[in-house]
C-alpha cells in the first residue's frame, strides 16, 4: 500500500516558535513555549516527542492540529506551506488529513452525547457517507476496527459507562473515521492502566501497517517511545536537542539532557542497584529566557559558550542529529537529517 | 533534632522486637455503602509490613489500594464503611481506636504522603507556618523551637531553609512534594504511607526525590507503604510487593522475585506490559480487556475473564493466597495442589 | 496549555476508585423518566414542586376558582375572613380571596416570563463572550459589568415611571437589568468547558463555531441554566411585587404586588385588617420558597456524592465524623 523503500514526506514543520504573552496588563513578558522546532513526518511513520513538563511537546501538537497559530515558522503538508495558504484557520481538507487524540480519555468526549454520535459528526462534516444506514454501518465497521465489540452496543453508550482504556480506542476510532494521513496523538497511553497500555499502542501500530497513517506520538515514557516510534525526538524547555532513530537513541545517548533523562526512567530490567543519578536543578523558567543553550545551568559538561550560543544542529550520523556545543563545531547549514 | 517534651505515644515500643511486623493488615474488608448497594473495594486483605521495609502496594484502577491506604489511617469519606479485619499496629488494633486515641496514631505513628502535593498543601500559608502547624499541635513546643525543628526537616529533604517563608505556589512541583514529606517527617513516625508521592512530577524530580526518601529511610530507618500504579518504580523502589487485583491481594514476594519470576496471570501480564528501553524490541501483548466493575465483579476468581490461563474451576471457585515458593505467595487455582496450609480464607462464592 | 502534565495522571486511579453505574436503566419508562421519578423521591423537590404546581393550576384555574372579577365590589370594606368572604374584603370592599388568586396570574406570567427571557439573554451574551474571548469577550463583558453595578431598583422605578405601564412593560424593565447575572454565569462556565479536550476535539474533526457552541457545549450546561432560570424567575416575582407596591406598574392590573399596595394605601395595617396583607404576601413568600427548594433539591439530585453524604450521616447520627466507621458484618 504504501512505498515502503522511499516513503514520501506528508508532513514537515520549519523553525516552529511560539510565545505567549504573560504578566500584567500591557503582557510585557513572553513565555518562550517553543523555539525553533524542525522535524519531518514520513508516510507511515511514526515520530516520537519525548520530553518533561514545559517542554513544549503538546504545544507542537497543537500548533500542527492548528488549535493555535505559531508565532513564526512554516508547516508543510505535501509539500504546500499551509500556513501561507489558509491564514485564517485550517481549512476542512485539511482537518480531513490531520487528526488528534488527546491524553485525557474522561475529558475528551463530551459527557452528553453518545459514541455513535461521536463517531457519527466527523463523518456527517467530511461527506464521508450519504445515507444513514451507510453511516450506521461505517461506525460499527470503525469500532469493530478498533476492537469495541459489539460494536452496535458500544455505539449506544455514553462516555461514562466506559473505561479509560475503551474511551480512548472511540478517541482512535473517530479519528479513523475521515481518513487522516496524519495523526497527533498526545500522550495518548499516560493516563491509562499499565496493562492496558500496550494494547492500545498495538492498535496505533496496526492502524499504520494498514492504513499508512503517519503518526506524531508524544510522550514523557521514552519507553514507549522506543516501543512504537521508528523515529525519537528529544526535547527540553522548548528546544528539540537531539533526535534519531529509536533504538539508537536509547543506546547512543548524545545530548547530556538525553543522558540524564535515561539514568531517571525507572527500568527494572536492569535488575540490581539502580543507578544513582547526578542531577542538579530544575527545569528552567520559560519566561523570557536568556540565550544559549536551555540546559546549560544543569549540564556536567558546561562551556562558556553554553550559555551565551544556541547550539545548532550537529549530524553525528545519517539519521542522528544532535544541537550541543560538545559536538564539532557549529554547523550552522545543517537541516536535522530527515 | 529538638526533643519533644511530651510522652511519646504509647503505642511507639522503644525496644523494637526485630521479627514482630510493625504494621499488620488482616482479612480487612471496606465497603462502599452506594445507592445502588454496597460494592466491595477492599476483600480480605492481608499484609504485614516489617521494621525498615519498603512494601509496595501495586494495582490499577478499581483494586482498592488507596482504599487500603485510607482505610489504615481510618480517613475514607463516606459513603465507605470499614467492614471488617485488623489493623495491628505495635499490639493495638487502629479498628478499634476511638477518636482521641486515632490522632495520637495519626502523624506520630504513621504518616501519610498525599498524591499531588497541591492538594495538601494550604495555599495561603507559608511552608513553615505548615509544619509548625502540625508540631505544635501535636507537641506542646514554642513556636520558635518548632521553626527550629521545621527548619531541620527542610534540610533532610534538601529545601533550602529560606523557604520556611515562601508560599507553596512560589516553590515549584518538586519542592512542594518535598515539603509535604517533611511535614509527613515532622514526627518522625515509625511508618510512612505514599499514596502515589511521584506520580505529578516528571521523570527527573521523580527520581531525585525517591533518591533522597530512600537516603532518609536508610537514615532514620521508618517502614514505607508504598503506592503506585506505576509499576517499574514500585520494582525498583519496593523490597517488598503486593499485587492487587479487583480488591484482593493475588501475589505478594520480594520485589525483583516479583518481577523475574511472577506466579499470577495477572502478575505476569503485568510485568509483560514493560516496553524496554535496551536489548531487542519485541511486541508485548499486556491483558485483554478492562478492570471488572467492582459492583459486580466477577464470579470465582476475579481475574478469570481475562485469563488466558483459565480452566474449570476458575469461575466457581474463590482464590486462596498460598505460598508457592519461599516467601512467595499467589492466588490462583494453578497452584491449588501445592499442600501448604492456606494463609487467608476467603468465602465461597 | 503549556503544562505539559495539565492533568494528573493519578485522578484516573482515584476517579476510577469508586464505582461507576455500568448498566443501563432497566425499563425504558424508568430511561426517560429517570428525572421525575428522581424528583418524586426527593422530598425537597417534592414539596417544592407540589407548591408551584399548585400556584400554577391557581392561576390558569383562576376564572373557575374565584368567579367574579376581582375587582368588584362585593360588600362592606374592611370585613375580616368569613364563611361568605374567605379571606375578607379590602378597603374598597373588594373580595380579598379572589385578588389573591387572580394576582397569581400577572405575578407568575410576568415572573415566568422575565425568567425566561433573561435566561435567553444571558446564554446569548455570556456564551458568546465565553467562547470567542479576546475583543468580543472585552467588550461584551464591559457592557455586562456596567449593567451589573447600575443601581437595579432606581433604574426600574426611572424606567417603569416613565414607560406606558403594563404586563410587557415589566417584562421588558425586569429583563434589562436581570440579564446581567445569569450573562456573567454563563461566561464563566463556557470559559471552563471550552479548554476541555472534547471542544479540542470537535475543533479539529471540522466542526463549527456555532454546532460547538449550542451542540457540544450548552448540553453541560443544563443543570446550571436551569438552576439559574429558578433563580431569575424568584428575582423576577419578587421585583414586580416590589415595583407594583410603589405604585409603579399599572396598578388596575391585579397582580400580588398590587395588591399590597391597595392595601398600604387605604391604611389595612392601621386599622388592623391583616387579611389585606398576609394572602398576597405569604403567597410571594410560598412561591419563593418553593422554587428555592427544587433548586436545592436539584443540585442534591445531581450530585450523587452530596446525596452518599446525607444517607450516611443519617444512619450515623451519633458517631463522630472524624473517622471512617467501622462497622463488622456478620459475614
Amino acid at each position: 500500500m504504501i512505498n515502503l523503500d522511499n516513503p514520501a514526506v506528508v508532513m514537515e514543520v520549519r523553525n516552529l516558535s511560539k510565545r505567549f504573552p504573560v504578566g500584567g496588563v500591557l503582557g510585557k513578558q513572553q513565555v518562550h513555549a517553543l523555539n525553533d522546532v524542525s522535524f519531518t513526518i514520513k508516510e507511515g511513520e511514526v515520530v516520537a516527542l519525548v520530553g518533561e513538563s514545559g517542554s513544549g511537546k503538546s504545544t507542537t501538537a497543537r500548533l500542527i492540529a492548528r488549535l493555535m497559530e505559531p508565532t513564526s515558522g512554516q508547516i508543510f503538508f505535501k509539500g504546500q506551506d499551509i500556513l501561507k495558504a489558509e491564514p485564517r484557520g485550517a481549512s476542512l481538507s485539511y482537518r480531513n488529513k490531520v487528526q488528534m487524540i488527546f491524553q485525557d480519555p474522561f475529558s475528551s468526549l463530551n459527557p452528553v452525547h453518545t459514541i455513535g454520535h461521536h463517531i457519527a459528526r466527523p463523518l456527517l462534516l467530511h461527506h464521508k457517507v450519504k445515507w444513514r444506514k451507510d453511516r450506521e454501518a461505517r461506525i460499527n465497521e470503525l469500532l469493530a476496527k478498533v476492537g469495541l465489540n459489539p460494536p452496535a452496543e458500544v455505539a449506544r453508550k455514553f462516555p461514562y459507562q466506559l473505561s479509560g482504556g475503551q474511551r480512548q480506542r472511540i478517541a482512535i476510532a473517530r479519528a479513523l473515521a475521515v481518513d487522516p494521513e496524519i495523526i497527533l496523538a498526545d500522550e495518548p497511553i499516560s493516563m491509562l492502566d499499565v496493562s492496558i497500555r500496550i494494547g492500545v499502542l498495538n492498535l496505533m501500530a496496526q492502524l499504520k501497517k494498514d492504513y499508512g497513517i503517519g503518526y506524531l506520538y508524544i510522550t514523557h515514557d521514552i519507553a514507549s517511545a522506543r516501543y512504537i516510534g521508528d523515529k525519537t525526538m528529544v526535547m527540553y524547555a522548548g528546544h528539540t536537542v537531539e533526535g534519531a532513530e529509536s533504538s539508537e537513541l536509547m543506546e547512543h545517548p548524545a545530548h547530556p539532557y538525553t543522558q540524564l533523562l535515561l539514568s531517571a526512567v525507572p527500568n527494572p530490567h536492569t535488575l540490581q542497584q539502580p543507578t544513582r543519578m547526578e542531577a542538579r536543578g530544575e527545569i528552567p523558567s520559560l519566561i523570557d529566557m536568556p540565550p544559549g543553550c536551555p540546559f546549560a545551568a544543569r549540564c556536567p559538561h558546561v562551556k562558556p559558550i553554553c550559555r551565551e550560543v544556541m547550539p545548532s544542529v550537529t549530524n553525528l550520523s545519517s539519521d542522528h542529529w544532535v544541537r550541543c556545543h560538545l559536538f564539532g563545531s557549529d554547523n550552522s547549514a545543517a537541516q536535522p537529517a530527515a | 533534632m529538638s526533643s519533644s517534651s511530651v510522652a511519646p505515644s504509647p503505642l511507639r515500643s522503644s525496644a523494637r522486637p526485630s521479627n514482630e511486623p510493625l504494621l499488620s493488615v488482616q482479612d480487612l474488608c471496606v465497603e462502599y455503602r452506594t445507592p445502588r448497594g454496597p460494592v466491595r473495594a477492599v476483600d480480605h486483605v492481608s499484609f504485614s509490613i516489617a521494621h525498615g521495609e519498603v512494601f509496595g502496594l501495586a494495582g490499577e484502577s478499581g483494586s482498592g489500594k488507596s482504599t487500603i491506604a485510607h482505610a489504615i489511617m481510618r480517613i475514607l469519606h463516606p459513603p465507605a464503611v470499614i467492614t471488617g479485619g485488623h489493623v495491628n499496629f505495635s499490639g493495638a488494633d487502629v479498628l478499634d481506636m476511638e477518636d482521641e486515641e486515632l490522632s495520637r496514631f495519626r502523624w506520630h505513628d504513621v504518616s501519610m504522603v498525599f498524591q499531588s502535593a497541591m492538594n495538601a498543601l494550604n495555599p495561603v500559608m507559608t511552608i513553615g507556618d505548615q509544619i509548625c502547624d502540625v508540631i505544635q499541635r501535636h507537641l506542646k513546643l514554642s513556636k520558635s523551637e518548632a521553626m527550629d525543628r521545621a527548619a531541620h526537616l527542610l534540610d533532610l529533604v534538601g529545601i533550602e531553609r529560606s523557604r520556611l517563608k515562601s508560599f507553596p505556589h512560589q516553590l515549584s512541583g518538586g519542592m512542594r512534594q518535598r515539603a509535604v514529606i517533611a511535614i509527613a517527617l515532622s514526627l518522625n513516625p515509625p511508618l510512612m504511607i505514599m499514596d502515589e508521592p511521584t506520580t505529578a512530577l516528571d521523570v527527573v524530580v521523580q527520581k531525585e526525590i525517591l533518591q533522597q526518601i530512600s537516603d532518609l529511610k536508610n537514615k532514620m530507618g521508618f517502614s514505607i507503604l508504598f503506592i503506585t500504579h506505576d509499576m517499574s518504580l514500585m520494582v525498583e523502589f519496593s523490597d517488598r510487593i503486593g499485587i492487587m487485583y479487583a480488591g484482593e491481594i493475588v501475589e505478594t514476594a520480594a520485589s525483583h522475585e516479583v518481577f523475574n519470576n511472577p506466579q499470577h496471570p495477572y502478575t505476569r501480564g503485568l510485568m509483560s506490559s514493560f516496553p524496554s528501553l535496551i536489548g531487542p524490541k519485541v511486541k508485548l501483548t499486556g491483558i485483554p480487556g478492562s478492570p471488572p466493575d467492582m459492583g459486580n465483579p466477577p464470579s470465582g476468581c476475579r481475574f478469570h475473564p481475562r485469563c488466558d490461563k483459565v480452566f474449570g474451576v476458575c469461575p466457581q471457585q474463590r482464590t486462596v493466597l498460598r505460598e508457592v515458593a519461599p516467601s512467595h505467595r499467589a492466588a490462583c487455582h494453578l497452584y491449588d495442589t501445592i499442600g501448604l496450609t492456606p494463609r487467608t480464607e476467603r468465602g465461597t462464592v | 496549555m503549556l503544562q505539559e502534565h495539565a492533568n494528573d495522571p493519578a485522578a484516573l486511579v482515584l476517579s476510577e476508585e469508586t464505582p461507576k453505574p455500568t448498566s443501563k436503566p432497566a425499563s425504558a419508562f424508568a430511561a426517560r423518566f429517570g428525572w421525575l421519578i428522581a424528583i418524586l423521591r426527593n422530598p425537597k423537590a417534592l414539596i417544592g414542586s407540589l407548591i408551584v404546581v399548585l400556584f400554577v393550576l391557581m392561576a390558569a384555574f383562576a376564572p373557575v376558582i374565584a368567579k367574579h372579577d376581582p375587582n368588584k365590589f362585593v360588600g362592606r370594606p374592611h370585613q375580616p375572613p368569613s364563611a361568605k368572604y374567605w379571606f375578607g374584603t379590602t378597603g374598597q370592599g373588594k373580595d380579598v380571596f379572589a385578588q389573591t388568586v387572580w394576582g397569581a396570574r400577572t405575578s407568575l406570567m410576568v415572573g415566568f416570563g422575565t425568567g425566561l427571557l433573561v435566561t435567553v439573554i444571558g446564554i446569548a451574551m455570556g456564551m458568546t463572550a465565553g467562547y470567542f474571548g479576546g475583543l468580543v469577550d472585552d467588550i461584551l463583558s464591559l457592557i455586562t459589568n456596567v449593567v451589573l453595578i447600575i443601581p437595579g431598583t432606581p433604574l426600574l422605578a426611572i424606567m417603569a415611571a416613565f414607560l406606558s405601564p403594563g404586563k410587557l412593560t415589566i417584562i421588558l424593565v425586569l429583563s434589562v437589568i436581570g440579564w446581567a447575572w445569569p450573562a456573567r454565569v454563563m461566561r464563566s462556565q463556557t470559559l471552563t468547558l471550552r479548554t476541555k479536550d472534547f471542544v479540542a476535539s470537535s475543533i479539529v474533526s471540522g466542526e463549527g463555531h456555532f454546532n460547538i457552541i449550542f451542540r457540544e457545549i450548552l448540553p453541560n450546561m443544563t443543570s446550571m441554566i436551569v438552576s439559574g432560570m429558578f433563580g431569575s424567575i424568584i428575582y423576577a416575582i419578587g421585583a414586580e411585587t416590589g415595583l407594583s407596591f410603589l405604585g409603579l406598574t399599572n396598578i388596575s392590573d391585579v397582580t400580588w404586588g398590587s395588591n399590597l399596595y391597595w392595601a398600604q394605601n387605604n391604611a389595612g395595617l392601621l386599622v388592623g385588617a391583616w387579611w389585606t396583607i398576609v394572602p398576597s404576601g405569604i403567597c410571594v413568600a410560598l412561591i419563593a420558597f418553593a422554587l428555592a427548594m427544587i433548586n436545592y433539591a436539584m443540585d442534591e439530585i445531581t450530585n450523587p456524592r452530596l446525596r452518599a453524604e446525607k444517607e450516611l450521616s443519617n444512619v450515623f447520627k451519633q458517631r463522630s465524623t472524624l473517622a471512617t466507621p467501622v462497622i463488622r458484618s456478620a459475614k
